[in-house]
Protein backbone atom coordinates (compact mmCIF):
# COMPACT_ATOMS: atom_id res chain seq x y z
CA UNK A 1 0.00 0.00 0.00
CA UNK A 2 1.59 3.44 -1.18
CA UNK A 3 2.39 6.08 1.89
CA UNK A 4 -0.13 8.73 1.36
CA UNK A 5 1.91 11.75 1.20
CA UNK A 6 1.72 13.46 4.96
CA UNK A 7 3.63 16.64 4.23
CA UNK A 8 1.98 19.87 4.52
CA UNK A 9 0.10 20.63 1.41
CA UNK A 10 -1.77 23.88 0.17
CA UNK A 11 -4.76 22.37 1.09
CA UNK A 12 -7.08 23.55 3.54
CA UNK A 13 -7.05 21.70 6.82
CA UNK A 14 -10.39 20.00 7.64
CA UNK A 15 -9.29 19.27 11.26
CA UNK A 16 -8.92 22.26 13.25
CA UNK A 17 -7.15 21.46 16.69
CA UNK A 18 -7.32 23.86 19.61
CA UNK A 19 -6.14 24.12 23.35
CA UNK A 20 -7.82 24.20 26.08
CA UNK A 21 -5.72 24.34 29.10
CA UNK A 22 -4.00 20.89 29.38
CA UNK A 23 -6.19 19.66 26.83
CA UNK A 24 -6.14 19.67 22.98
CA UNK A 25 -9.54 19.26 21.21
CA UNK A 26 -9.70 18.77 17.90
CA UNK A 27 -13.06 18.86 15.75
CA UNK A 28 -13.24 16.86 12.28
CA UNK A 29 -15.32 19.29 10.03
CA UNK A 30 -16.31 16.72 7.21
CA UNK A 31 -14.98 12.99 6.44
CA UNK A 32 -11.73 12.82 5.73
CA UNK A 33 -9.75 10.94 2.66
CA UNK A 34 -6.60 9.02 3.55
CA UNK A 35 -3.86 11.41 2.83
CA UNK A 36 -6.20 13.79 5.33
CA UNK A 37 -6.11 11.10 7.84
CA UNK A 38 -2.82 10.38 7.71
CA UNK A 39 -1.65 14.20 7.94
CA UNK A 40 -4.53 15.34 10.89
CA UNK A 41 -2.74 11.49 12.99
CA UNK A 42 0.80 13.32 12.36
CA UNK A 43 -0.48 17.25 13.46
CA UNK A 44 -2.23 16.03 16.38
CA UNK A 45 0.43 14.10 17.50
CA UNK A 46 3.11 16.35 16.92
CA UNK A 47 0.76 18.90 19.11
CA UNK A 48 0.42 16.82 21.85
CA UNK A 49 4.01 16.92 22.44
CA UNK A 50 4.63 20.34 21.89
CA UNK A 51 2.01 21.54 24.37
CA UNK A 52 2.48 18.71 26.20
CA UNK A 53 -0.71 17.80 26.34
CA UNK A 54 -2.92 15.44 29.21
CA UNK A 55 -5.74 15.41 27.04
CA UNK A 56 -7.49 14.98 23.71
CA UNK A 57 -10.83 15.23 22.65
CA UNK A 58 -11.43 14.43 18.81
CA UNK A 59 -15.09 15.60 17.95
CA UNK A 60 -16.40 13.97 14.52
CA UNK A 61 -20.28 14.56 14.96
CA UNK A 62 -20.06 16.61 11.78
CA UNK A 63 -18.57 13.10 10.29
CA UNK A 64 -21.70 11.51 8.36
CA UNK A 65 -19.73 8.39 7.04
CA UNK A 66 -17.07 5.98 8.67
CA UNK A 67 -14.65 3.73 6.69
CA UNK A 68 -12.48 0.94 7.93
CA UNK A 69 -9.58 3.30 7.73
CA UNK A 70 -11.00 5.98 9.36
CA UNK A 71 -11.48 3.67 12.40
CA UNK A 72 -8.22 2.31 12.03
CA UNK A 73 -6.65 5.60 12.00
CA UNK A 74 -8.68 7.10 15.22
CA UNK A 75 -7.69 3.60 17.28
CA UNK A 76 -3.78 4.31 16.36
CA UNK A 77 -4.14 8.10 17.34
CA UNK A 78 -5.69 6.98 20.82
CA UNK A 79 -2.76 4.77 21.40
CA UNK A 80 0.14 7.17 20.37
CA UNK A 81 -1.12 9.84 22.55
CA UNK A 82 -1.38 7.62 25.41
CA UNK A 83 2.33 6.58 24.43
CA UNK A 84 3.17 10.58 24.49
CA UNK A 85 0.51 10.57 28.18
CA UNK A 86 -2.28 11.97 27.01
CA UNK A 87 -6.04 10.24 27.20
CA UNK A 88 -8.07 10.55 24.47
CA UNK A 89 -11.82 10.25 24.27
CA UNK A 90 -13.45 10.33 21.12
CA UNK A 91 -16.82 12.34 20.84
CA UNK A 92 -19.62 12.93 18.65
CA UNK A 93 -20.54 9.48 17.08
CA UNK A 94 -24.18 9.54 15.70
CA UNK A 95 -26.17 6.55 15.96
CA UNK A 96 -25.82 6.25 12.16
CA UNK A 97 -21.78 5.89 12.59
CA UNK A 98 -22.40 3.84 15.80
CA UNK A 99 -24.36 1.28 14.26
CA UNK A 100 -21.85 0.94 10.81
CA UNK A 101 -18.67 0.65 13.06
CA UNK A 102 -20.40 -2.22 15.40
CA UNK A 103 -21.56 -4.01 11.96
CA UNK A 104 -18.44 -3.70 10.26
CA UNK A 105 -16.50 -4.63 13.18
CA UNK A 106 -14.01 -1.82 13.92
CA UNK A 107 -13.38 -1.15 17.54
CA UNK A 108 -12.74 1.69 19.33
CA UNK A 109 -12.46 1.51 23.12
CA UNK A 110 -15.63 1.52 24.23
CA UNK A 111 -14.21 3.65 27.41
CA UNK A 112 -13.14 6.22 25.56
CA UNK A 113 -16.26 7.75 24.11
CA UNK A 114 -18.58 10.34 24.82
CA UNK A 115 -21.62 11.72 23.82
CA UNK A 116 -20.47 15.18 22.81
CA UNK A 117 -17.86 17.70 23.76
CA UNK A 118 -19.39 18.71 27.27
CA UNK A 119 -19.45 14.67 28.21
CA UNK A 120 -16.02 14.03 26.81
CA UNK A 121 -14.50 16.74 28.57
CA UNK A 122 -16.08 14.96 32.21
CA UNK A 123 -14.89 12.09 30.68
CA UNK A 124 -11.01 13.54 30.32
CA UNK A 125 -11.13 15.20 33.99
CA UNK A 126 -11.89 11.74 35.36
CA UNK A 127 -9.20 9.82 33.46
CA UNK A 128 -7.02 12.27 32.91
CA UNK A 129 -7.37 15.48 35.17
CA UNK A 130 -6.63 15.53 39.01
CA UNK A 131 -3.69 16.31 41.13
CA UNK A 132 -1.09 18.00 38.97
CA UNK A 133 -3.76 20.89 37.99
CA UNK A 134 -2.59 24.48 38.94
CA UNK A 135 -4.58 25.39 41.85
CA UNK A 136 -7.07 28.13 40.86
CA UNK A 137 -7.41 27.03 37.25
CA UNK A 138 -10.68 26.85 35.96
CA UNK A 139 -9.94 22.66 35.18
CA UNK A 140 -10.27 22.42 38.55
CA UNK A 141 -13.71 23.97 39.21
CA UNK A 142 -14.99 21.21 36.75
CA UNK A 143 -17.08 18.01 37.30
CA UNK B 1 -65.70 -41.21 -31.37
CA UNK B 2 -64.95 -38.56 -33.91
CA UNK B 3 -62.56 -38.42 -36.83
CA UNK B 4 -59.87 -36.28 -37.63
CA UNK B 5 -61.92 -34.02 -39.93
CA UNK B 6 -65.28 -33.83 -38.38
CA UNK B 7 -62.86 -32.55 -35.10
CA UNK B 8 -61.52 -29.73 -37.86
CA UNK B 9 -64.15 -28.76 -38.27
CA UNK B 10 -65.42 -28.77 -35.11
CA UNK B 11 -62.71 -26.40 -34.16
CA UNK B 12 -63.63 -24.21 -36.75
CA UNK B 13 -66.90 -24.09 -36.03
CA UNK B 14 -65.96 -23.04 -32.29
CA UNK B 15 -63.53 -20.12 -33.36
CA UNK B 16 -66.82 -18.27 -34.85
CA UNK B 17 -69.46 -20.42 -32.63
CA UNK B 18 -67.95 -19.36 -29.57
CA UNK B 19 -69.68 -15.92 -28.84
CA UNK B 20 -73.12 -17.82 -29.34
CA UNK B 21 -72.24 -20.86 -27.26
CA UNK B 22 -71.36 -18.73 -24.48
CA UNK B 23 -74.84 -16.53 -24.42
CA UNK B 24 -76.55 -19.43 -24.82
CA UNK B 25 -74.41 -20.35 -21.80
CA UNK B 26 -75.47 -17.46 -19.90
CA UNK B 27 -79.31 -17.66 -20.86
CA UNK B 28 -78.73 -20.76 -19.35
CA UNK B 29 -77.45 -20.28 -16.32
CA UNK B 30 -79.70 -16.87 -15.58
CA UNK B 31 -82.64 -19.55 -16.56
CA UNK B 32 -81.93 -21.49 -13.94
CA UNK B 33 -80.22 -19.11 -11.44
CA UNK B 34 -82.79 -20.15 -8.32
CA UNK B 35 -82.29 -23.77 -8.32
CA UNK B 36 -78.32 -23.73 -9.07
CA UNK B 37 -78.05 -21.18 -6.36
CA UNK B 38 -79.76 -23.41 -3.59
CA UNK B 39 -77.87 -26.10 -4.96
CA UNK B 40 -74.68 -24.45 -4.11
CA UNK B 41 -75.37 -22.81 -1.33
CA UNK B 42 -76.45 -26.71 0.02
CA UNK B 43 -73.68 -27.87 -1.26
CA UNK B 44 -71.63 -25.03 0.80
CA UNK B 45 -73.86 -25.71 3.50
CA UNK B 46 -73.25 -29.77 3.37
CA UNK B 47 -68.91 -29.42 2.89
CA UNK B 48 -68.92 -27.76 6.26
CA UNK B 49 -67.72 -24.38 4.56
CA UNK B 50 -68.45 -21.05 5.84
CA UNK B 51 -69.21 -22.25 9.30
CA UNK B 52 -68.39 -18.63 10.64
CA UNK B 53 -71.59 -17.68 8.94
CA UNK B 54 -75.42 -18.00 9.34
CA UNK B 55 -77.11 -19.76 6.49
CA UNK B 56 -79.14 -16.64 5.29
CA UNK B 57 -76.14 -14.24 5.22
CA UNK B 58 -74.25 -17.92 3.10
CA UNK B 59 -77.46 -17.61 0.95
CA UNK B 60 -77.42 -13.75 0.03
CA UNK B 61 -73.12 -14.05 -0.52
CA UNK B 62 -73.86 -16.38 -2.56
CA UNK B 63 -76.75 -15.21 -4.91
CA UNK B 64 -74.28 -12.19 -5.00
CA UNK B 65 -71.09 -14.30 -6.49
CA UNK B 66 -73.93 -15.98 -8.32
CA UNK B 67 -74.43 -12.61 -10.74
CA UNK B 68 -71.16 -11.76 -10.68
CA UNK B 69 -70.01 -15.00 -11.69
CA UNK B 70 -72.13 -15.04 -14.81
CA UNK B 71 -71.96 -11.80 -15.68
CA UNK B 72 -68.39 -12.63 -15.56
CA UNK B 73 -68.83 -15.40 -17.72
CA UNK B 74 -70.42 -13.14 -20.05
CA UNK B 75 -68.63 -9.74 -20.52
CA UNK B 76 -65.30 -11.65 -19.78
CA UNK B 77 -64.39 -8.20 -17.46
CA UNK B 78 -63.24 -9.43 -13.94
CA UNK B 79 -63.08 -5.75 -12.71
CA UNK B 80 -66.68 -5.96 -11.18
CA UNK B 81 -65.87 -9.41 -9.48
CA UNK B 82 -62.48 -8.40 -8.28
CA UNK B 83 -64.05 -5.74 -6.62
CA UNK B 84 -66.57 -7.54 -4.69
CA UNK B 85 -64.09 -10.64 -4.20
CA UNK B 86 -62.23 -7.44 -2.12
CA UNK B 87 -65.20 -5.85 -0.71
CA UNK B 88 -66.12 -9.57 0.49
CA UNK B 89 -62.93 -10.05 1.79
CA UNK B 90 -62.86 -7.32 4.14
CA UNK B 91 -65.65 -8.15 5.67
CA UNK B 92 -65.11 -12.34 6.43
CA UNK B 93 -61.64 -12.16 6.89
CA UNK B 94 -61.99 -10.48 10.68
CA UNK B 95 -64.30 -13.29 11.28
CA UNK B 96 -62.10 -16.08 10.87
CA UNK B 97 -62.99 -17.04 7.34
CA UNK B 98 -60.39 -19.24 6.10
CA UNK B 99 -58.54 -19.51 2.40
CA UNK B 100 -59.33 -22.57 2.07
CA UNK B 101 -63.02 -22.19 2.49
CA UNK B 102 -62.96 -19.18 -0.12
CA UNK B 103 -61.39 -21.28 -2.76
CA UNK B 104 -63.47 -24.18 -1.44
CA UNK B 105 -66.89 -22.66 -2.18
CA UNK B 106 -65.44 -21.30 -5.19
CA UNK B 107 -64.92 -24.28 -7.06
CA UNK B 108 -68.14 -25.71 -5.97
CA UNK B 109 -70.15 -23.26 -7.95
CA UNK B 110 -67.71 -24.07 -11.02
CA UNK B 111 -68.55 -27.72 -10.41
CA UNK B 112 -72.67 -27.04 -9.71
CA UNK B 113 -72.47 -25.09 -12.90
CA UNK B 114 -70.42 -27.20 -14.92
CA UNK B 115 -72.96 -30.21 -13.58
CA UNK B 116 -75.99 -28.00 -14.83
CA UNK B 117 -74.13 -28.09 -18.81
CA UNK B 118 -73.58 -31.47 -18.33
CA UNK B 119 -76.85 -32.75 -17.60
CA UNK B 120 -78.37 -30.00 -20.40
CA UNK B 121 -75.85 -31.37 -23.02
CA UNK B 122 -75.54 -34.69 -22.20
CA UNK B 123 -77.45 -35.44 -25.55
CA UNK B 124 -74.76 -34.20 -27.65
CA UNK B 125 -71.01 -35.14 -26.64
CA UNK B 126 -69.51 -32.69 -29.04
CA UNK B 127 -71.60 -29.71 -28.45
CA UNK B 128 -70.59 -30.57 -24.74
CA UNK B 129 -67.09 -30.53 -25.47
CA UNK B 130 -67.36 -27.02 -27.10
CA UNK B 131 -69.43 -25.77 -24.53
CA UNK B 132 -66.91 -26.70 -21.73
CA UNK B 133 -64.11 -25.66 -23.72
CA UNK B 134 -65.76 -21.84 -23.44
CA UNK B 135 -66.88 -22.55 -19.68
CA UNK B 136 -63.89 -23.93 -18.41
CA UNK B 137 -61.30 -20.90 -19.24
CA UNK B 138 -63.67 -18.33 -17.99
CA UNK B 139 -64.94 -20.62 -14.50
CA UNK B 140 -61.06 -21.07 -13.80
CA UNK B 141 -60.11 -17.37 -14.31
CA UNK B 142 -63.16 -16.43 -12.31
CA UNK B 143 -61.48 -18.66 -9.08
CA UNK B 144 -58.42 -17.27 -9.50
CA UNK B 145 -59.46 -13.73 -9.28
CA UNK B 146 -61.89 -14.52 -5.89
CA UNK B 147 -58.93 -16.78 -4.47
CA UNK B 148 -55.96 -13.78 -5.10
CA UNK B 149 -58.53 -10.98 -4.19
CA UNK B 150 -58.82 -12.80 -1.06
CA UNK B 151 -55.12 -13.07 -0.28
CA UNK B 152 -54.01 -10.59 -1.25
CA UNK B 153 -56.72 -9.00 1.18
CA UNK B 154 -55.18 -11.11 3.88
CA UNK B 155 -51.76 -10.07 3.25
CA UNK B 156 -52.99 -6.25 3.24
CA UNK B 157 -54.13 -6.92 6.71
CA UNK B 158 -51.54 -8.67 7.95
CA UNK B 159 -48.98 -6.06 6.62
CA UNK B 160 -50.78 -3.24 8.44
CA UNK B 161 -50.45 -5.17 11.03
CA UNK B 162 -47.40 -5.53 11.55
CA UNK B 163 -46.36 -2.13 10.58
CA UNK B 164 -48.63 -0.95 13.34
CA UNK B 165 -47.57 -3.62 16.08
CA UNK B 166 -43.89 -2.28 14.89
CA UNK B 167 -44.77 1.19 15.44
CA UNK B 168 -46.10 0.60 19.20
CA UNK B 169 -43.32 -1.89 19.92
CA UNK B 170 -40.48 -0.38 21.31
CA UNK B 171 -40.81 2.41 23.50
CA UNK B 172 -37.56 4.60 25.12
CA UNK B 173 -38.63 6.30 28.06
CA UNK B 174 -36.92 8.88 30.25
CA UNK B 175 -36.92 7.76 34.00
CA UNK B 176 -34.24 10.24 35.38
CA UNK B 177 -31.87 12.64 33.96
CA UNK B 178 -29.74 10.76 31.33
CA UNK B 179 -31.21 7.43 32.60
CA UNK B 180 -33.66 5.91 29.93
CA UNK B 181 -35.19 2.34 30.05
CA UNK B 182 -36.81 0.09 27.09
CA UNK B 183 -39.34 -1.96 27.98
CA UNK B 184 -39.35 -4.74 25.53
CA UNK B 185 -42.05 -7.03 25.24
CA UNK B 186 -43.21 -9.83 22.90
CA UNK B 187 -40.81 -12.25 20.30
CA UNK B 188 -37.47 -10.00 19.23
CA UNK B 189 -37.15 -10.26 15.52
CA UNK B 190 -34.07 -9.28 13.68
CA UNK B 191 -36.36 -6.66 11.74
CA UNK B 192 -37.40 -5.45 15.47
CA UNK B 193 -34.05 -5.48 16.89
CA UNK B 194 -32.60 -3.33 14.32
CA UNK B 195 -35.60 -0.94 14.56
CA UNK B 196 -35.01 -1.05 18.51
CA UNK B 197 -31.17 -0.21 17.91
CA UNK B 198 -32.10 2.62 15.99
CA UNK B 199 -34.68 3.85 18.31
CA UNK B 200 -32.66 3.62 21.14
CA UNK B 201 -29.90 5.66 19.50
CA UNK B 202 -31.52 7.83 18.68
CA UNK B 203 -32.83 8.37 22.35
CA UNK B 204 -29.58 8.08 23.76
CA UNK B 205 -28.33 11.13 22.03
CA UNK B 206 -32.25 13.46 22.18
CA UNK B 207 -31.95 12.58 26.47
CA UNK B 208 -27.95 12.82 26.52
CA UNK B 209 -28.39 9.85 28.44
CA UNK B 210 -25.65 8.13 30.00
CA UNK B 211 -26.82 4.76 31.28
CA UNK B 212 -29.36 2.49 29.72
CA UNK B 213 -31.60 0.04 31.49
CA UNK B 214 -32.74 -2.73 28.41
CA UNK B 215 -35.38 -5.00 30.35
CA UNK B 216 -36.01 -8.26 28.52
CA UNK B 217 -38.97 -9.61 30.68
CA UNK B 218 -41.20 -9.72 28.27
CA UNK B 219 -39.23 -11.93 25.48
CA UNK B 220 -39.71 -15.44 25.42
CA UNK B 221 -36.48 -16.46 23.62
CA UNK B 222 -34.07 -15.28 21.28
CA UNK B 223 -32.05 -16.68 18.68
CA UNK B 224 -28.47 -16.12 17.96
CA UNK B 225 -28.37 -13.54 15.58
CA UNK B 226 -30.77 -11.50 17.79
CA UNK B 227 -28.42 -12.21 20.98
CA UNK B 228 -25.52 -11.23 18.50
CA UNK B 229 -27.97 -7.88 17.75
CA UNK B 230 -28.18 -6.80 21.13
CA UNK B 231 -24.47 -7.34 21.93
CA UNK B 232 -24.11 -5.08 18.75
CA UNK B 233 -26.83 -2.84 20.50
CA UNK B 234 -24.60 -2.40 23.54
CA UNK B 235 -21.45 -1.90 21.79
CA UNK B 236 -22.87 0.99 19.55
CA UNK B 237 -24.46 2.43 22.76
CA UNK B 238 -21.03 2.52 24.25
CA UNK B 239 -19.61 4.32 21.30
CA UNK B 240 -22.52 7.14 21.71
CA UNK B 241 -21.16 7.32 25.85
CA UNK B 242 -24.15 4.92 27.23
CA UNK B 243 -23.85 2.39 29.20
CA UNK B 244 -26.33 -0.35 29.01
CA UNK B 245 -27.70 -2.61 31.38
CA UNK B 246 -29.60 -5.67 30.52
CA UNK B 247 -32.55 -6.83 32.90
CA UNK B 248 -34.78 -9.43 33.25
CA UNK B 249 -33.24 -12.54 31.24
CA UNK B 250 -35.49 -15.24 31.39
CA UNK B 251 -33.77 -18.43 32.26
CA UNK B 252 -34.17 -19.97 28.55
CA UNK B 253 -32.87 -16.83 26.87
CA UNK B 254 -29.62 -16.81 29.75
CA UNK B 255 -29.22 -20.37 28.58
CA UNK B 256 -29.14 -19.35 25.04
CA UNK B 257 -26.77 -16.55 25.39
CA UNK B 258 -24.12 -19.25 26.86
CA UNK B 259 -24.96 -21.58 24.42
CA UNK B 260 -24.51 -19.83 21.67
CA UNK B 261 -21.48 -18.77 22.80
CA UNK B 262 -22.19 -14.63 22.94
CA UNK B 263 -19.38 -12.66 24.20
CA UNK B 264 -20.89 -12.05 27.69
CA UNK B 265 -18.16 -9.80 29.06
CA UNK B 266 -19.89 -6.95 27.61
CA UNK B 267 -23.38 -7.30 28.96
CA UNK B 268 -24.01 -5.74 32.23
CA UNK B 269 -26.96 -7.74 33.81
CA UNK B 270 -29.34 -7.31 36.59
CA UNK B 271 -31.72 -9.84 38.00
CA UNK B 272 -34.87 -7.45 37.25
CA UNK B 273 -35.88 -4.16 36.17
CA UNK B 274 -36.06 -2.80 39.63
CA UNK B 275 -32.20 -4.27 40.31
CA UNK B 276 -31.62 -2.47 37.17
CA UNK B 277 -32.89 1.15 37.99
CA UNK B 278 -31.08 1.08 41.64
CA UNK B 279 -27.77 0.21 39.63
CA UNK B 280 -28.27 2.49 37.10
CA UNK B 281 -29.20 5.00 39.88
CA UNK B 282 -25.79 3.91 41.60
CA UNK B 283 -23.60 4.79 38.39
CA UNK B 284 -25.79 8.18 38.03
CA UNK B 285 -25.06 9.10 41.63
CA UNK B 286 -28.43 9.26 42.78
CA UNK B 287 -29.55 8.51 45.88
CA UNK B 288 -32.64 7.93 46.73
CA UNK B 289 -34.29 7.98 50.08
CA UNK B 290 -37.85 7.19 51.77
CA UNK B 291 -39.56 10.00 52.98
CA UNK B 292 -40.99 8.64 56.07
CA UNK B 293 -43.65 10.79 56.70
CA UNK B 294 -45.16 10.29 53.57
CA UNK B 295 -45.23 6.69 53.96
CA UNK B 296 -48.20 4.65 54.89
Amino acid sequence: MPVPDSRPSAEPRRVSILRDGPYLIASVHTALDDAQLVRFQSDLVARIRRERSRGVIIDVAAMDVIDSFTSRTLSNVTRMAQLQGAATVIVGISPELAITMVQLGMSLDPGNTALDLDEGMRRLDAIAGGSTTAPGSRRASRG
Amino acid sequence: MTTDTPRELEELAQSWEGDGLLSEIVAHLRDQRTPLREEWAKRITDASLLVAMTPQEIFSEATAVYDNYVEVLETGNVDALQRYAQDLSERIIPRGVETDEVVGIVLLLRDVLARSLFEKYQQDFPLLNRVLDVYEPVANRIANTVAVGFVQERERVIRQQQHALLELSTPVLQVRERLLILPIIGVLDQKRARQLTEQLLRGIRMHRARVVVIDVTGVPGVDQAVANNLVQTVDASRLMGASVILTGLSSEIAQTLVTVGVDLTKFNTSGDLQGGIEEAEHLLGFTVTRNDDAGS
